[in-house]
């Protein structure tokens, strides 16, 4: 049935959003964002034991203009908290945010008057990454897990439409502590 | 990216002149902003997120063109509260939170908070020598990893990548040794009050010996690559000046110290953990720049290996002792260890608490839900870190949590010469000065 | 003991290997510690809730003292009486070998300048300064405490100066140890302490427009409650706790 049946062999079809999906998890730039202990391991997964290169990931861009990803490595304090404001606005749609370790994700041990509880009242998180630190095996787990995320991501009015409805179903969200039932 | 209106890519115009916000593909503007302008004083912001700054680092340069003429630093980018949140726990919780300051020398943090709690509850001389043994192990090992972060890091921001990517290589070494006795990669917790939380898994020793070894072979690479190398000389000597009285003045130990060619070093002058008993030498370098500083720390991992080696022979003649002090009150009735099924609670500990001694369970409830008190009184017991003198002023008011935990990091204090050792040079020397001092911003801020 | 024991008997009289320290007259109490339990109101049924017990630290040392720390002691107070500070040090301490001088505020910058350029003093390293919060010890309530090395005699003393809250000012030792300058922006962040004389005592840590010195004790530690799903947990000091 329709265009498929013409077609030669060795010619695939897909969507316009499948193709820039692939092509964009396949160059996937991260901007250096080098915090605390969360960065040092950020930096031994660029190195020769578990190269992240291996990815397509190995440039970590120093300017967040050529960047595509934030992994936010470490505790976020008050007093850093705008210019990481600042670096996520400079950088170019699209973009994902990795909030790596626990205290990026959720303030962790550092419940305290100095530190941002978890770097999502800040920018919005693409991806969550438990540990302290995180070993280099699971960072690059998460950078896999995001890349299905990004082969997924729509263009145009029906990114629109998905961002619209992804901010709804938060805003309607039970908080946590007014969950109820199986503790899962 | 298409954008007609970027907040951030833009000028104002200040009492002080004109502010540029450099965000990339916008030279030309800047370019003729500034020429507009008469006076070659330009003020450029680094940091704090920039990729030769060293961690959050901010600095302030007043240029003239390429020469700077004053430099500041900005920090406090990375404050975490730590010693405030350590108010809130018991003694032996605050360990897991003092690691993670200064994060490339955990056990340093770990050792000097350690003893100073040692110190007030007055059981120095109760620890005992397997603990101690293990101490001086897992710091000298700490020691090379910090110093080959320090190399490769320091490389990196001067454009040498291939001696960030070998620093890496060889601190995985290390790394795994750690991961083998502590069970973490980093941020360990793992030396408690009164010795260390676990004893040596078989077959340790071995691979202690096997990295010695692996070493022996890796550590001259480094000194082929980088000693005699022209483009690494041109970057590091005479980069970075500081001599001896300028040191003292503003208060800089370790490696910066060292380099002026005066051999303090905490573990021969005000021993601990048992260092004087070790044979090593305190490496020291005659240039005052960054090119010795280089130098040291190269030197100074030869020694740790040596110290490690010693201190795994004894560990060799050290099976079954204990690793930590014998009285209960301080140390677990039993010594925890995960059961045979990889899950929970070892029986034997379960047993010990549970059916055998009434006074390991009262113990035993004591020490997990209020922890030990020690008596009230100051202690400040500083250890030799990579960076220099690293001390942990003690105040305890008899409780059973600290009553206030003030760290004297070697970065903090080393940081401050940033100003001395940059002003009058290149701007890209600045760089290469402060990657000599080797500051870890989670020590500087804490 | 066949007086009625009332809930309110004081633990010192009754069992004194419960104090700290010494009960010398000279000993002053910086606090109190109440219970034991950390509950309050009716949860306490052990009858430890009564207990009330001095905060008491190392008391003051009676010279001569020994070994280096008369030494040290002595030197420092003809020094003292060279520079015309006589009474600066208004007490000294040793506890478990450390040697602490208690400084009168007035005499803190003398005291630095002879303990660095003395010959038989030499205290040419300053360590650090930072400070700690009594907030119960009245008209003492700031500690600001110098840690000072000696390289050519390989001595380490503490200097500790008392300020009230209601005047916390202190001289800056910036001029005789310019490693003070951090040391001393720190203390100020953290502890709201003034150092007169010091080149330009600004915040470091925290950002320049934050609202009080976050390490003082009167400071929340500032937590937000941890959500689970069912509940949520207060944070640490806000919890019940033991001491």
């Amino acid at each position: 049935m329709g265009i498929e049946e013409k077609l030669p062999s060795g010619v695939l079809l897909t969507t316009v959003e499948g193709v820039a999906g692939y092509m964009r998890k396949a160059s996937f730039w991260p901007a250096t964002f080098g915090l605390a202990c969360c960065a040092i391991e950020m930096m031994t997964s660029g190195g020769p034991k578990y190269d992240l290169a291996r990815f397509g990931m190995e440039v970590f861009r120093a300017s967040p203009r050529q960047a595509d990803l934030m992994i936010v490595a470490g505790r976020v304090s008050q007093k850093m908290a705008p210019v990481l404001r600042q670096i996520y606005d400079q950088m170019p749609e699209p973009k994902w945010v990795l909030a790596m370790g626990v205290c990026a994700s959720s303030g962790g041990m550092f419940n305290n008057y100095a530190i941002v509880q978890g770097v999502d009242h800040v920018v919005p998180v693409d991806m969550y990454l438990p540990g302290c630190p995180p070993r280099p095996e699971m960072l690059i787990d998460a950078i896999l897990k995001l890349h299905d995320q990004v082969q997924q991501t729509k263009l145009g009015p029906n990114r629109a439409r998905e961002v619209e409805e992804r901010e709804n179903a938060a805003l309607r969200a039970l908080p946590t502590s007014e969950m109820r039932g199986l503790l899962r | 990216m298409t954008t007609d209106h970027d907040i951030y890519a833009s000028s104002t115009e200040t009492t002080e002149g004109r502010v540029f916000t450099v965000s990339g593909q916008d030279w030309d503007q800047i370019a003729e902003g500034l020429a507009e302008d008469d006076s070659e004083r330009v003020v450029v912001n680094m940091g704090p997120q920039h990729p030769s700054t060293h961690g959050v680092l901010r600095l302030i340069l007043e240029l003239e063109g390429e020469t700077v003429t004053e430099a500041r630093c900005g920090i406090g980018y990375l404050h975490t509260g730590i010693e405030k949140n350590m108010e809130f726990r018991s003694w032996v919780q605050g360990v897991t939170f003092c690691t993670r300051m200064d994060y490339l020398s955990p056990f340093f943090n770990e050792a000097t908070y350690c003893l100073g709690i040692e110190r007030l509850l007055d059981i120095e001389d109760q620890v005992p020598e397997k603990a101690n043994v293990m101490r001086v192990l897992l710091m000298e090992l700490n020691r090379i990893s910090s110093h080959l972060v320090a190399i490769a890091t320091g490389g990196m921001e001067i454009g040498a990548l291939t001696v960030m990517t070998i620093g890496f290589r060889e601190r995985e070494l290390v790394l795994d040794l750690f991961e083998l006795i502590t069970g973490l990669r980093m941020n360990h917790a793992f030396i408690r009050p009164g010795g260390v939380a676990q004893d040596l898994p078989p077959g340790a020793l071995d691979e202690i010996r096997a990295f010695i070894a692996l070493m022996r072979k890796r550590l001259p690479e480094y000194e082929a690559l980088c000693n005699a190398n022209p483009i690494f000389k041109a970057r590091l000597v005479d980069v970075g000046h500081l001599d001896l009285e300028g040191c003292v003045a503003l208060g800089l130990t370790g490696p910066v110290l060292r380099s002026t060619g005066y051999p303090w070093d905490l573990r021969k002058t005000q021993p601990y953990c048992g260092y004087e008993t070790y044979d090593f030498d305190v490496q020291t370098w005659d240039t005052a720049d960054s090119y010795g500083r280089f130098r040291i720390r190269l030197a100074e991992m030869w020694e740790s290996l040596k110290i490690v080696e010693q201190a795994a022979e004894r560990l060799a003649g050290l099976e079954g002792a204990p690793v930590m002090v014998a009285d209960k009150k301080i140390a677990w009735p039993s010594q925890l260890a995960i059961g045979s099924d990889g899950m929970g609670n070892s029986l034997d500990h379960i047993r010990h608490i549970m059916g055998e001694s009434m006074e390991a369970l009262i113990h035993h409830f004591k020490l997990v839900t209020e922890g030990f008190r020690v008596p009230a009184g100051q202690a400040y017991v500083p250890v030799e870190g990579p960076r220099g003198e690293l001390g942990a002023h003690v105040v305890s008011d008899g409780g059973t949590r600290p009553y206030r935990v003030h760290f004297r990091d070697p970065s903090f204090t080393n940081l401050q010469a940033t100003s001395v050792m940059s002003e009058g040079g290149m701007v890209a020397d600045v760089i290469v000065a402060i990657a000599s001092i080797d500051p870890v911003m989670g020590g500087v801020d804490r | 003991m066949t007086e009625d024991k009332s809930p309110d008997q004081r633990a010192l009289e009754e069992s004194p290997e419960n104090a700290p320290a010494s009960l010398d007259p000279e000993v002053r109490a910086v606090g109190v510690r109440r219970g034991m339990f950390g509950t309050r109101g009716t949860g306490d049924t052990s009858g430890y809730g009564g207990l009330v017990q001095p905060v008491v630290y190392p008391g003051l040392a009676r010279r001569p003292l020994e070994g280096w720390h008369e030494e040290v002691a002595a030197a420092l107070d003809a020094a003292l009486a060279t520079a015309g500070a006589p009474d600066a040090v208004e007490g000294v301490v040793v506890h478990r070998g450390e040697l602490t001088f208690h400084v009168r505020r007035d005499g803190l910058p003398a005291v630095a300048r002879a303990l660095r350029d003395d010959p038989s003093l030499r205290f040419e390293l300053l360590s650090g300064v930072s400070g700690v919060h009594h907030p119960d010890d009245a008209g003492r309530e700031l500690h600001v405490v110098h840690h000072l090395l000696s390289m050519t005699w390989n001595r380490r003393v503490r200097l500790e100066v008392a300020v009230p809250d209601a005047d916390p000012h202190l001289p800056s030792v910036v001029a005789t140890y310019p490693t003070a300058d951090w040391h001393e922006r720190e203390t100020y962040d953290m502890f709201g302490v003034v150092f007169d004389g010091h080149p330009s005592l600004t915040r470091i840590l925290m950002p320049d427009d934050w609202p009080g010195h976050p390490q003082r004790k009167d400071y929340p530690l500032g937590g937000i409650p941890v959500e689970y799903k069912g509940g949520s947990v207060p944070p640490p000091d806000q919890r019940r706790s033991y001491s």
